[in-house]
Parts: C-alpha cells; sequence; structure tokens
C-alpha cells in the first residue's frame, strides 16, 4: 500500500490540503458553469416534452447513486478502521459526491422534475468491513460501478449539456476509483478505456 | 403428386423444421459466468446480490415478477410491467432499459454487447443460488 505511505507522509499532507481547498472552489465552479446556469434547461421545462421527462428520470437515478456514495463514505468514515490520511482521502471524496448531489438536484428542479431524497436507511455489507482494506475494497466498486452508470447515461442524455456534465462527474468518480485501487496496491488503471 | 405440390410440402417442411429449430434454440446464448461477474461490476454502484441498494437486490430474480422484490421503492411503470424474469426478459431488459420499459428507474444506455448480456446473465444464476441469504430472499 505505497499510497497509504505517501498519504501519511507530512510534506504531501500539506500540499495535498493547499490542493484540495483550492480545487474544491474551482470544482464548484466548473459545476455550476456546466448546468446550474444553462439557460438552455430552463427552456426544456417549458417544453415539458418526454425527451425532459427521460432526462429528469436520468438524473435521478444518479442522483440516488450520489447520495448513496454519500452514505458509502459515511459508513467508511465512521468504521474507525481507517488510518488518518485515508480518512481525509475519504472525506474529501464524500465531498466531491456532495458537490454532485448539489448540482443533479439543482438540475433536476430547474428542468421541472422532484430530486430524489436520501433514503432513511441504507443496507450496506458492514458485517464484511473488518479491515481498511475491505472498505477501501467496498468503496472502489462503489466507484466502479459509478463510472459505468455515467458511462451509461452519457449517450441516453436527450440534452447535450447533460451528457457534458454527466461525462465531468465521470471523470471524477474515474479519478477515485483509480485512488482507491492504488491504496489497495492493485493497478490503478487497469485498461485503456472504462466500461 | 405434380411438381409444383411435391415443392409445396417440401416448403411447408422445411418451414416446420426451421420452425421447430427456432422454437428449440436458446433465445440467448450461453454465457461465461467467470466473465459475467466482472461485467456485474459495472452494476454494483445501483445493485447488490444480496441487499437492496438504489435498485433491487438480485438474490432469486429468476422466475420473479418484476416489481416484487419486498421493502424495495418501484417505478410504477416496473410495478405494471407484467414481466417476469427470466434469461430472455433480462436480455431485452439490460440490451436497452429505456427503450425495453419506458419510464424505467434504471435509466442508463444498457448492455450492447450480446455476449456480455449472456455473461452477466450467466453469472447471475451460478451466484444466485450460493448465498445462504439470497435463499432466504428468493422463498419471500
Amino acid at each position: 500500500m505505497q499510497l497509504v505511505k505517501l498519504l501519511n507522509d507530512p510534506v504531501f499532507a500539506a500540499g495535498r490540503r493547499a490542493f484540495i481547498g483550492k480545487s474544491g472552489v474551482l470544482l464548484s465552479a466548473t459545476a455550476v458553469a456546466l448546468l446550474a446556469g444553462r439557460d438552455g434547461l430552463a427552456a426544456d421545462a417549458k417544453d415539458g416534452s418526454a425527451a425532459v421527462g427521460d432526462d429528469v428520470r436520468i438524473l435521478n437515478t444518479a442522483l440516488g447513486a450520489e447520495h448513496q456514495a454519500v452514505a458509502a463514505y459515511q459508513v467508511g468514515a465512521e468504521s474507525k478502521l481507517l488510518e488518518k490520511a485515508v480518512l481525509a482521502l475519504a472525506v474529501q471524496f464524500q465531498g466531491h459526491h456532495k458537490e454532485h448531489i448539489d448540482v443533479l438536484t439543482k438540475t433536476i428542479a430547474k428542468l421541472g422534475g422532484k430530486p430524489v431524497a436520501a433514503l432513511a436507511k441504507y443496507t450496506f455489507p458492514t458485517d464484511k468491513l473488518k479491515t481498511q482494506a475491505d472498505v477501501l475494497r467496498f468503496a472502489a466498486g462503489l466507484e466502479q460501478g459509478a463510472v459505468s452508470a455515467y458511462l451509461g447515461a452519457v449517450p441516453a442524455f436527450h440534452n447535450r449539456d447533460l451528457s457534458k456534465a454527466a461525462a465531468s462527474i465521470l471523470g471524477d468518480e474515474a479519478m477515485h476509483w483509480a485512488v482507491l485501487r492504488q491504496a489497495l496496491g492493485e493497478n490503478p488503471v487497469p485498461a485503456a478505456f472504462v466500461s | 403428386m405434380p411438381d409444383i405440390f411435391r415443392w409445396l410440402a417440401a416448403c411447408a417442411m422445411s418451414l416446420q423444421f426451421s420452425g421447430a429449430v427456432a422454437a428449440n434454440a436458446p433465445s440467448v446464448p450461453a454465457g461465461n459466468a467467470a466473465s459475467g461477474e466482472m461485467v456485474y461490476a459495472r452494476c454494483m454502484a445501483c445493485h447488490a446480490l444480496t441487499e437492496n441498494r438504489i435498485g433491487p437486490r438480485h438474490c432469486g430474480v429468476f422466475g420473479r415478477r418484476a416489481g416484487a422484490v419486498p421493502g424495495f421503492d418501484y417505478s410504477p411503470a416496473m410495478r405494471r410491467s407484467g414481466i417476469v424474469w427470466n434469461a430472455k426478459s433480462l436480455d431485452a431488459f439490460i440490451a436497452d432499459p429505456l427503450k425495453y420499459l419506458p419510464g424505467t428507474g434504471m435509466a442508463f444506455a444498457g448492455v450492447p454487447d450480446p455476449k456480455e448480456r449472456a455473461d452477466v446473465i450467466a453469472w447471475l444464476k451460478a451466484a444466485s443460488p450460493k448465498s445462504a441469504v439470497c435463499a432466504q430472499h428468493a422463498q419471500r
């Protein structure tokens, strides 16, 4: 677990904290520009067509998965199984998912849809999470699934702005997946394509 | 028998034969369960074998009526679909969920590759009965 050693290095950690602070602002601004301010979405909402209904359903599927991801990272964060540096990483990734939720929620509302709420309870295989590696593997599985889900969403949207936004989120999820694989000692990027 | 009748009879037999072959042919090719496990990894943002996530659990999916997993909040389209899950209906659904069942909550483009679909269906068939928890759920 070379990455875990690197994460625990104080020099690296200080640089990472500074970067996270700046990149968080940058990502938020990009996400808002991607979706929330699009006048075309408001026009689509007025249109009220079946295509808009399809797009809202796809967005809500993604939103449901994002709510679940936040809950899963919370389970990991509260497990007491994560080293300090890994915990910080998990919280950072959870923060990204919260940003995705924010943008998806606003976009669905702008399209005239009703954003799905987080479930009152999620059932995760917590009895199988005994070590840090178990938690990382569980999170990696969810991130891999999220990459595939967004990959399946990109061509399904009628509105290309939404495809672009989904591709942007896909990239973020793919980075999470790669970092988690690296932390598990696996090849972080096992193939030239994701599926 | 005039030639024309002989020819028609031969055509009819031929059609009957090809019909019988089509009826007996597997509608979904046999898949590779080991490869299917890797395909299933793509489903795991939403599904798991033994517990409901944002999609319903897959335990006991074969032979189950769509929309019937207890405790899962299905889309109205799925609840009303009348689908019974088997290799053929699963194959058609995951090929293009939005086209097969408009209004489904499984809103993504699907798995276009028939081999990947066959593989994941084979894995689901193989994996479902292995888990004791799964067997328990399947009885509900």
